[in-house]
């Protein structure tokens, strides 16, 4: 087949936060850069990030970027690397500051200067006092962001490729990344961007679980990608979790709601969460909630006609109250439940909401792998940033706040590093060298088009997406998780023999909801063989039959490879850049 | 299915859950019962941004554009949970 092929400096895959301050970087710097978004880039993801970005630039209370780097490693429960830690939140106030100045509106406080508002796990001195570090642009930060990055892209001549869906990374015999193979949506035709570097921006991986809070484009493309490149995927069993996202849907219903004094009931009508913690109760932090809602739930006490959930009472707060404190999460009911909390309770069951695992990558962008005695050899041409990335800053447990930070601070070192790279690295290697992987990622696509019979991609998505809630959610023990390994590697045979609904050239959904089942298989394999194999209970991943954290064994970051569900391991880089090192303690708020 | 609401599918996908939910689902049991004005307001309502689109489809403002607001009534009222 003769694809058409388009030549740039720089190619960046995805059009969030993330790739979007990358692009910036690389535009500013004369190099020609393309970027490639499935959606418009102002309906990336980003948009939807709502709370603001830490940065401790201590105009509410006394802070600096040492306390910062303490709380997220500790919120990591120090499994984040701390080099990169310490990089990003001494960056933090610096590309705050920066945003301002291209144009993102923070809100502010009377004298003028930037609002902050409190978030959680944020401290002073080390684990002292409530710290306010979060800056906000009022509820619409993450939009205020991406609005200002695309307009200074468009300014910088950045050359974009909207509604491009991205296929598959093309890799010569060396090992360099040379382009991707992309897909138009609005005409079917396939066409090759050759680059000198790739960069992957494409966001979380949200839907892999039935109840998310993330919006239908996050199928996590490019880390699939990746793992077809022979790649691995790091620390995947780390996902996530809020506990109250309305049941089903996931639409998060905030903290605020059991902090105006809303509490959850299961099928008996019995506040169980006084069984679980006797005194923070429903107030008990995020993890607690959210596992004694699945314990619930599997043990047959939940709500409904399929016991699938639980319920979230606050009409005894009273209309007046909730009309005035809590009017979002009214609307929200109102609209996708048809139920006024004022009168009833809201169904409600944990809500898959951030990847913290991801494309293993350096502080500098640079996507990096084990070779021989070496954890973390660069492949050349090949950076990720954002969500699709695992730097690592979030370790097992990512803190509100901190990963708008994340894709801006690693955005614009990917972007320098790549200039440095481009100036050694002056020509296009020849594409020939790259055959295989086309012809590889072209036989992906033709098996879509000649099958004629089959089960169809919503069915199996949705099988998926309930299989790895049930298996692979909050409540994880040995037996659990290997029967969702089981199942995953059932669907992935299954979804091998499906069938596409609609085999036209424009604008054809199906096709892409196909190759994004097919990430959904790669990624979800990825997340539930890491899970089974990480046998502690740390951050986000928790085990009932391994309740401890266990640093003798795991103070590790997990490495999955497609190729017969391999695992390895790495260290994690416990030795900052300037400052001591945060040695592990009990994780304690 | 005819291109033009596939092309609408695809435009339906956005950034936030929220409106993917209310946009596809009215996509599939309430956009072909409107008429060709209102699907002209349609595609124009779902030409702005994320951030506008919110607050109109949870109901908490209407646009002043009449036909548009319509149309995001007709969404609401569509939307089965
Ligand atoms: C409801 C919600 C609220 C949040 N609030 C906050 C908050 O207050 N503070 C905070 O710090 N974080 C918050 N987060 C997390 C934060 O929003 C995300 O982690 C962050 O925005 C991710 O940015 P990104 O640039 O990595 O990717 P995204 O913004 O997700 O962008 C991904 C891009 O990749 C493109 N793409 C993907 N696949 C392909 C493909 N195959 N081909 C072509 N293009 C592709 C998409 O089109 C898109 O442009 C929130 C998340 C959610 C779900």
């Amino acid at each position: 087949m003769n694809l058409e092929c388009r030549k740039f400096d720089a190619l960046v895959i995805g059009a969030g936060g993330g790739g979007l301050r990358a692009a910036l970087q690389l535009s500013q710097a004369d190099a020609s850069v393309a970027v490639v978004s499935k959606v418009f880039p102002t309906r990336s993801h980003t948009v939807a990030a709502q709370g603001g970005m830490n940065a401790a630039l201590a105009n509410v209370s006394p802070d600096n970027w040492h306390w910062h780097m303490y709380d997220t490693v500790k919120g990591s429960d120090y499994l984040g690397d701390q080099d990169a830690i310490e990089y990003m939140c001494r960056a933090a106030s610096h590309l705050v500051i920066e945003l301002e100045h291209q144009g993102v509106p923070f809100s502010r406080l009377d004298n003028g200067k930037i609002y902050q508002r409190p978030f959680g796990g944020q401290s002073q001195n080390f684990g002292g006092a409530q710290a306010a570090r979060t800056c906000a642009a009022a509820d619409r930060t993450g939009h205020a962001i991406l609005h200002t990055l695309y307009q200074q892209n468009i300014q910088a001549r950045t050359h974009f490729f909207d509604e491009y869906f991205a296929i598959d990374l093309l890799m010569d015999k060396d090992g360099f990344v040379l382009g991707a193979l992309v897909l138009r949506i609005e005409t079917g035709e396939l066409l090759i961007i050759e680059a000198k570097t790739t960069l992957l921006a494409t966001g979380g991986v949200g839907r892999l679980f039935r109840t998310n809070t993330n919006a239908r484009i996050n199928t996590g493309d490019g880390m699939a990608m990746v793992l077809r490149a022979g790649i691995p995927l790091q620390d995947m069993e780390f996902f996530q979790f809020h506990p109250t996202g309305i049941a089903g849907k996931g639409m998060l219903i905030t903290e605020g709601v059991r902090g105006e004094g809303g509490y959850l009931l299961n099928g008996d009508g019995e506040r169980f969460m006084e069984r679980y913690a006797p005194n923070a109760k429903d107030l008990a932090s995020r993890d607690v909630v959210s596992r004694a809602i699945a314990v619930e739930v599997r043990e047959g006490r939940g709500c409904g006609p399929d016991k699938d959930h639980v319920m979230l009472k606050l009409d005894h707060l009273g209309s007046e109250i909730i009309k005035k404190r809590l009017p979002g999460i009214r609307d929200t009911c109102i609209t996708f439940l048809h139920i006024d909390p004022v009168e009833q309770p809201i169904p409600v069951f944990p809500t898959a909401h951030y990847t913290m695992g991801g494309i293993p990558t350096n502080r500098y962008g640079q996507v990096v792998v084990p070779v021989k005695q070496s954890p973390e050899e660069p492949i050349p041409g090949l950076y990720a940033v954002g969500e699709c990335a695992c730097v690592s800053v979030h370790g097992a447990n990512r803190l509100g706040g901190n990963s708008l930070l994340d894709i801006v601070v690693f955005g614009r070192a990917a972007g320098n590093h790549i200039i440095e790279f481009l100036r050694e690295n002056r020509y296009h290697r020849p594409m020939q060298n790259a055959q295989d992987s086309i012809d590889r990622a072209l036989a992906r696509l033709a098996r879509w088009e000649q099958r004629r019979e089959g089960e169809t991609v919503d069915e199996l998505r949705k099988e998926l997406q309930k299989t790895m809630e049930f298996y692979c959610g909050v409540f994880r023990t040995r037996d659990v998780l290997e029967q969702g390994v089981k199942k995953m590697l059932e669907i992935e045979q299954r979804v091998a023999q499906a069938t596409l609904r609609d085999h036209s050239q424009v604008f054809n959904t199906a096709r892409i909801e196909a190759l994004e089942l097919e990430n959904l298989v790669d990624t979800g394999l990825a997340t539930v063989v890491s899970a089974l194999a990480r046998e502690e209970s740390r951050g986000a991943h928790s085990r009932e039959d391994f309740p401890e954290r266990d640093d003798q064994r795991w103070l590790k970051h997990s490495l999955y490879y497609q190729e017969q569900n391999r695992l390895d391991y790495k260290p994690v880089r416990i030795k900052p850049l300037t400052v001591e090192s945060f040695p592990p303690k009990p994780r304690v708020y | 299915m005819d291109s033009q609401k596939e092309q609408l599918y695809w435009r339906c996908r956005r950034g936030m859950l929220e409106l993917d939910e209310l946009l596809q689902s009215f996509l599939d049991q309430g956009f072909d019962k409107l008429d060709d004005e209102q699907r002209v307001a349609f595609q124009q309502l779902i030409r702005l941004q994320d951030q506008e689109l919110l607050p109109y489809l949870l109901g908490q403002t209407l646009p002043t554009d009449g036909k548009m607001a319509h149309v995001v009534n007709c969404i609401r009222h569509a939307y089965r949970p």
